[in-house]
């Protein structure tokens, strides 16, 4: 009954088989491609390149599907919320005004809110496929041995490997200690009211506590037996070494962010594309 | 010091700083390089503590006042540093699913390498050699958390085994497994121990230990060596008992035979046992005592009728159940880990759903019920309290069922003394949980469920892990509810537990029913014993030895009159 909301799966493919460190590094110059620009060529161009990369690595639907629903609803959201506090930004953006219909007011629809709803909405779109490989494809040994590399302390690296770890085993206490207060009487399914449930969810966390806190006294002592800390440093029995795909990954990446500035202050001379002019 | 002592006590005392009296007192022990060490005693005793002191948690890890001196490996540990210890002691410790470190089997085994700062081609050269010593080569790329219990043990073992540790020290090894599992644990233990390392093993479950020869038992009591000699010497003695210890089944058959026993007869094994010598006495007291019990059943209670399930809608976890339990039984549920035992409770409680068939209270179908609604029929207590405890007071814990049910204050506290009565709590009604034994805890648990007055009570595990004397104290506590009336199954592989308590058991294996009949003829059954991953009992095996014609007949005697002394004593 484990919960897989988010949980490496052991694959072998091209995505799983890059090493954690420059998955990380492709991360944060793709997202940082995309947050400097509104340019709705450059996003779809890396949009299309993370959809590629999802196939690559074979990320099932169903792996997914609780988190889709989870962003889905913070993107509709999103998407009203943005038009119900800001109806002209679009205008204002690119200078011009092309009215689509009136809703009621204040309130019309015009081409140029549409285009600008429409780029941010992909911008998150292809951001979240790229978050999405990342927690899914990384072993978490591998992924703090090459952070490591990079220079941050192996402690830090050895007790992030083993939060991300241990994290399934928690949230199986969790769903544990849940069944064992509804067999008691607290009724946590539809039948309840949503505020008695949020009360009785209070109540799973002081058994959640004391269980993490056996299991983390566990784990240091086994730790503390088999020598952690001896040394400065340690060595890794799941490093890998940078390959040719590595280097590939991050080139083409690094490309990306470049080609979005180069948009940016070279043909568009500002952070929007403007199709209206 | 002498040479080959690798382990050598001297007047040694231990008082950890958060408490007021010492654990250890003036302990005198020496270990020789290459010996195997039983260290036994009951909860509370001191023998993990002593443990500690030997790979170096103590003083390192745990803070505390040490007095007399422990040399491990010719050093001082007062003044060694944990690593140096840890490097000379290889710790494998209780619960293996707890204290791995890695993704990978691979992974898990090299960290004590990656500490050492092992380059890597070494490592996994290094791990290979120890994965195959300890047959866990094939599962090198598999995450330990998929293994049996018997498999990550091994995973476990491999991982102190890789630092070439010449002493090896063994936290009660076989408390999460089953008895067949355990077995083969003892076994490896054996084969490891013969390549001239010294072993050490704490444990309180003697017979399954003594399943390979070891070659003294240190018993412990109130943080004081009371016995330190050759197993023959300390299972003739027949203190074992006084201490809290359980001492083999074949023997205490033996001694209610009134046969006298002497460490010349060699008890430790049934196998260099000299049964002969005591042959007539056995069957005297067979002849003697043979009754065959009856019992009336009771009406029907709780029927399951052709239950299907699986959790991924591929590989069944239980198929085709049937099972009546009727009122006012004492009855387990046995068979191996991962069988589907645990899968059958949760069904019942309706944690999970059926793909089919029918769960039925009286009559009644339970399946348009929720897990809160059912609590007033079926109870469940699982098997680690700290799950279940959500308040810091024990009038508190016990009463929140009833508070959830909006019950009056009035009712309520009535109902809870009531129930803390029976459970033996009624003196720390006003105490805080934090400040009870394991044991109690547990019984704070069956008291949070028994107050809402289920129609049946379900026990995971009741006495996983607890010395003789508890798992008495738990399992005398639960004959006396059952004989007021209260049905009871209990999810066990404890054999002594079925064997002693139950009347009936039902055995599932790869999951199918495969058994439904009196405890005491399951565990003669060589067949569903294998296939349950249980171990025949050894009272069996001394019938035979003993040529008694009826050896089931034996066995069922020896357990009428058990509960008659037991009854008696308590």
């Amino acid at each position: 009954m484990k919960i897989k909301l988010f949980s490496y799966d052991q694959l072998d493919t091209f995505v799983h088989r890059l090493s954690g460190f420059s998955k990380l590094v492709c991360f944060l110059l793709l997202t940082t491609a995309i947050m400097l620009t509104y340019d709705i060529r450059v996003i779809l161009a890396i949009m299309v390149l993370s959809y590629i990369m999802i196939i690559c690595a074979k990320i099932k639907f169903s792996q997914i599907r609780l988190m889709l629903i989870y962003v889905a609803i913070f993107l509709i959201f999103n998407f009203f919320l943005t038009y119900i506090f800001a109806p002209e930004y679009g205008c204002e953006i690119y200078g011009t005004r092309h009215v689509l219909f009136t809703i009621a007011g204040p309130y019309t629809v015009t081409l140029e809110q549409l285009f600008y709803q429409i780029t941010k909405l992909l911008k998150y779109l292809s951001v979240i496929p790229l978050g999405i490989i990342f927690v899914l494809t990384t072993n978490p040994s591998e992924f703090a041995s090459s952070l490591n590399r990079a220079g941050v302390s192996y402690r830090i690296c050895t007790s992030l490997a083993l939060t991300l770890r241990y994290f399934p085993d928690v949230a199986d206490d969790y769903n544990t200690i849940s069944l064992a207060q509804q067999a008691r009487g607290l009724e946590m399914s539809g039948k309840a009211k949503m505020s008695e449930r949020f009360k009785r969810i209070a109540g799973i966390l002081i058994p959640l506590i004391m269980t993490t806190m056996d299991r983390i006294d566990i784990i240091s002592n086994a730790m503390d037996l088999r020598g952690f800390g001896k040394h400065k440093k340690r060595t890794w029995y799941a490093a890998r070494p940078l390959g040719k795909g590595d280097w590939l990954a991050m080139a083409v990446s690094l490309f990306a962010l470049a080609a979005s500035l180069y948009v940016r202050y070279f043909i568009n001379h500002s952070m929007f594309y403007n199709p209206f002019i | 010091m002498n040479d080959d002592a690798v382990i050598e006590f001297r007047d040694f005392g231990f008082k950890y700083f958060s408490q007021k009296e010492p654990t250890l007192h003036n302990i005198n022990l020496t270990v020789h390089r290459g010996e195997k060490i039983l260290i036994a005693g009951p909860s509370g005793c001191g023998k993990s503590t002593l443990g500690n002191c030997i790979n170096g948690l103590i003083p390192f890890a745990y803070k505390g006042e040490i007095t007399g001196s422990l040399k491990v490996a010719g050093m001082e540990t007062k003044t060694a540093s944990l690593f140096k210890l840890s490097a000379k002691v290889g710790t494998v410790l209780q619960d293996s699913d707890g204290q791995f470190i890695g993704l990978s089997v691979g992974e898990d085994i090299a960290f004590a390498l990656e500490n050492d700062m092992v380059p890597q081609e070494t490592m996994k050269e290094k791990v290979k050699e120890i994965a195959g010593i300890v047959g866990m080569e094939e599962q090198i790329r598999q995450n330990p958390h998929d293994l049996s219990g018997g498999q990550k043990q091994r995973v476990s073992l491999a991982g102190v085994m890789v630092e070439d540790a010449g002493i090896l020290l063994f936290d009660e090894p076989l408390a999460n497994l089953d008895p067949k599992t355990g077995k083969v644990a003892i076994e490896l233990i054996d084969e490891i121990a013969a390549a001239d390392r010294t072993v050490i093993i704490i444990e309180h479950r003697l017979e399954d230990v003594l399943h390979r020869p070891v070659d003294r038992i240190v018993l412990l009591n109130d943080g004081r060596i009371v016995m330190d000699a050759p197993p023959d010497e300390v299972l003739a003695s027949g203190i074992l008992k006084e201490y809290g210890v359980r001492e083999p089944l074949y023997l205490t058959a033996a001694r209610y035979s009134g046969a006298k026993i002497t460490s010349g007869m060699r008890p430790a094994s049934l196998e260099t046992f000299a049964v002969g010598e005591i042959k007539d006495d056995l069957q005297r007291w067979y002849d003697a005592n043979y009754i065959r019990g009856h019992q009336e059943p009771g009406k029907n209670l709780l029927a399951v009728r052709d239950l299907q399930f699986s959790y991924d809608g591929v590989k069944p976890t239980l198929q085709d159940i049937d099972v009546v339990i009727r009122e006012g039984e004492m009855l387990s549920i046995v068979g191996k880990n991962g069988a589907g035992k645990t899968t059958l409770a949760s069904l019942m409680c309706g944690f999970i759903k059926p793909d089919a068939g029918v769960i039925t209270m009286e009559g009644k179908d339970l399946a348009p019920l929720s897990i809160s609604e059912r609590a007033e029929y079926i109870g469940i207590v699982m098997q680690n309290p700290n799950q279940m405890i959500s308040k810091t007071m024990i009038f508190d814990e016990v009463a929140l069922g009833l508070k959830i049910r909006g019950m009056k204050e009035e009712e309520i506290k009535e109902k809870v003394y009531e129930v803390l009565k029976i459970c033996g709590l009624y003196e720390f009604r006003n105490w805080p949980i934090s400040a009870l034994s394991f044991g109690q805890k547990k019984r704070v648990t069956i008291a949070s469920i028994l107050v809402l007055n289920p129609k049946v009570l379900i026990l995971d595990e009741p006495t996983a892990g607890q010395d003789y004397r508890h798992y008495s104290e738990i399992m005398e506590f639960l004959r006396k509810l059952n004989e007021n009336g209260q049905t009871i199954i209990l999810i066990t592989h404890d054999m002594h537990l079925m064997l002693e308590y139950t009347t009936r058991a039902i055995v599932i294996s790869d999951s199918k029913k495969i058994a439904d009949q009196k405890a005491f003829q399951v565990l003669c059954d060589s067949e569903l014993v294998e296939a349950a991953n249980l171990k025949e009992t050894s009272l069996f095996e001394l019938a035979k030895k003993a040529g008694i014609s009826d050896p089931l007949g034996f066995v069922e005697c020896f357990i009428h009159y058990d509960r008659e002394v037991r009854e008696h004593e308590n």
